[in-house]
């Protein structure tokens, strides 16, 4: 017999995923345990990867943009932003102040919606199973506008390339307006559920701390930069669709734990409900669609366009040859670029913690994958 | 299906010194039915002048070729062998601290197959810029990760799909599409319909991936 049990070897490779209820998705990560302790881990991505970039390139302009809210599902609006900005940037036109505006009503009610998915499923995660009965709830209430508005709850296609489609309804400014009013006092009371919550507290604080350096150096944006202290937001740093006129703070935090990107998080939903709140009282009279032509042509060039989505920098790449077709579109998605930081978050952290982990970096595998 | 036009960029038209910032060229879409405007086959950039791109020239000197820009997007356009370096100049001397995004453009017709496009951010200046080398198939540029952790994933998934390897890279494996997949899909000659058949009907036991 030889001294050593099998009990006495340290290490054990834990396969968690891609079934599993907390990797959000079809995510797999291989984990290296020494007991309860990660050594390390690695990603195993794809699962969901339907070549959204080679089918743009096998369609025009206009019939890939429904393509694009497929990516990150749960903030369909933001990629549909991103994209139609980005092509007209190339056709160097913009969409009208009206439809500008309506674009950032609809865009940070989308954040919202994105944002209570993520609490509700973190908390979810944590052991809080109270909290995402809460989340959905409100969320409802956005989808319900958006439904309204477009047609469609989630992958809404709710822009066109130079403007909106559709006209707002009857009783949209008020709807937005009877949406925030209902919604602050919700974020309180999330708050009073989580914020001060011991067990909460106690899952959260000093887990998967990731330094401001650290998130340069990965190049992690989004709450998860934000929460390590760096004052940047695309919505300030480079306005788009308006976003210049509207008084809004950027939350920041300093410890960088999942801690402070959760308190991060609830602080931007109430930073929307502001920005949502100046821009339905102020919604310019006038077009919703630009100049723009029947056929989507731009002349030949590239253009690299970001905005902030509520995961993080999200940005399209697009290089035209003179086609209807685009020549060539790359997504920058601010999941997979996150999510590589991974590792470095949960190494020499417990296994419990990797839930926690994954749960605040708010990652969509639709995105990741593409 | 996109085919002929010779790449953007690759022959650049000469530098005009009118305003960089005007849109050099009206949207062809813009220009309604009556008799379109032959849009011109190569992207309309003007020369991009400033103290970075002359300290670049400077430091570089006939390394990198034309700094250039569209759209008031700049770009430098460099020597395969010296994009790191000019990105790593770009992180050290300049503050293009985050890296954003590295992809690749392939066109076929051309003797340097592929664009190499480096896309950087600097938080202190609040500035983008773009390092895009031309690469012909089968070389392989060298890695990003000792400058930039973030070049792991982005030259995996650069790899995945275009096949160029990177030298120097700590694990230059396929990260989206399976590890023994055959071929790379967003190269052009590679259609939309296809797929490793094989490999579909091994794993999945079925005819088609459809």
């Amino acid at each position: 017999m030889p001294d050593q049990t099998f009990l006495d070897s340290t290490e054990l490779v834990l396969n968690m995923g891609p079934q599993h209820p907390s990797t959000h998705g079809v995510l797999r990560v291989i984990l290296k345990l020494d007991g309860e302790k990660v050594l390390g881990t690695e990603c195993i991505i794809g699962y969901l990867h339907r070549g959204v970039e080679k089918i743009a390139e096998n369609r025009t302009y206009a019939q890939f943009n429904p393509y694009v809210d497929r990516m990150d599902y749960v903030a369909a609006i933001s990629n549909g932003l991103g994209y139609c900005l980005a092509v007209e940037k190339m056709l160097n036109v913009e969409a009208p102040p009206r439809a500008q505006a309506i674009r950032v009503i609809l865009t940070e009610l989308n954040r919202i919606a994105s944002h209570l998915l993520w609490l509700g499923t973190h908390a979810l995660d944590i052991g809080a199973i109270t909290p995402v009965f809460y989340c959905l709830r409100e969320r409802e209430e956005a989808l319900k506008i958006f439904e309204k508005y477009c047609g469609a709850r989630l992958t809404t296609h709710a822009f066109r390339i130079g403007g909106l489609l559709y006209e707002t309804y009857d009783g949209f400014e008020r709807e937005i307006n009877e949406f925030c009013d209902m919604f602050v006092p919700k974020v309180d009371e999330y708050e009073e559920l989580l914020t001060n919550n011991r067990i909460w507290v106690g899952r959260l604080r000093d887990v998967g701390i990731l330094s401001a350096d650290e998130c340069k150096e990965f190049g992690v944006t989004g709450p998860v930069l934000r929460a390590a202290g760096v004052k940047w937001d695309l919505r300030k740093a480079q306005p788009y669709s308006g976003y210049e006129k509207y008084e809004f703070d950027i939350p920041t935090r300093r410890n960088g734990d999942t801690y402070d990107r959760y308190v991060v998080r609830m602080e931007e939903m109430r930073q929307s409900v502001r920005i949502m709140r100046q821009a339905v009282a102020a919604i310019p009279e006038g077009p919703i669609m630009g100049k723009v032509g029947k056929v989507i042509k731009p002349p030949v060039g590239e253009a690299y366009v970001s905005i902030e989505a509520p995961k993080g920098e999200l940005g399209y790449y697009v290089v035209s040859d003179g086609s209807t077709q685009p020549y060539r579109v790359r997504v920058r998605p601010p999941s997979f670029v996150n999510l590589q930081a991974l590792d470095r978050m949960i190494r020499g952290g417990l296994v419990a913690d990797v839930v926690a982990v994954i749960g605040t970096l708010d990652i969509v595998l639709g995105e990741v994958d593409r | 299906m996109a085919d002929e036009q010779t790449p953007g960029g690759s022959q650049a038209p000469p530098p005009e010194p009118v305003k960089p910032a005007a849109p050099p060229a009206k949207p062809a879409a813009a220009a309604g039915h009556a008799a379109p405007p032959k849009p011109p086959a190569t992207m309309a950039a003007t020369g991009w002048d400033s103290d970075l791109a002359r300290g670049l020239k400077e430091r570089f000197g006939d390394r990198i070729g034309e700094t250039l820009s569209y759209l008031g997007q700049n770009f430098i356009v460099a020597k395969a062998e010296a994009a790191i370096s000019v990105v790593e100049y770009l992180k050290l001397e300049a503050d293009f601290d985050y890296l954003v995004d590295i992809t690749a453009v392939d066109w076929p017709k051309r003797a340097e197959r592929f664009d190499l496009v480096y896309i950087l951010y600097s938080f202190a200046r609040n500035e983008r810029v773009r390092v895009k080398a031309y690469i012909a198939e089968g070389y392989k540029p060298e890695t990003a990760v000792d400058v930039h952790l973030t070049a792991n994933w982005l030259e995996r998934e650069v790899f995945d799909m275009f096949g160029i390897e990177f030298a120097g890279h700590p694990n230059m494996t396929r990260i989206l599409l399976p590890e023994e997949w055959q071929g790379y899909p967003l190269r052009k000659d590679y259609g939309i319909l296809q797929q490793d058949e094989r490999w579909v009907q091994e794993n999945l036991s079925i005819e088609s991936g459809q």
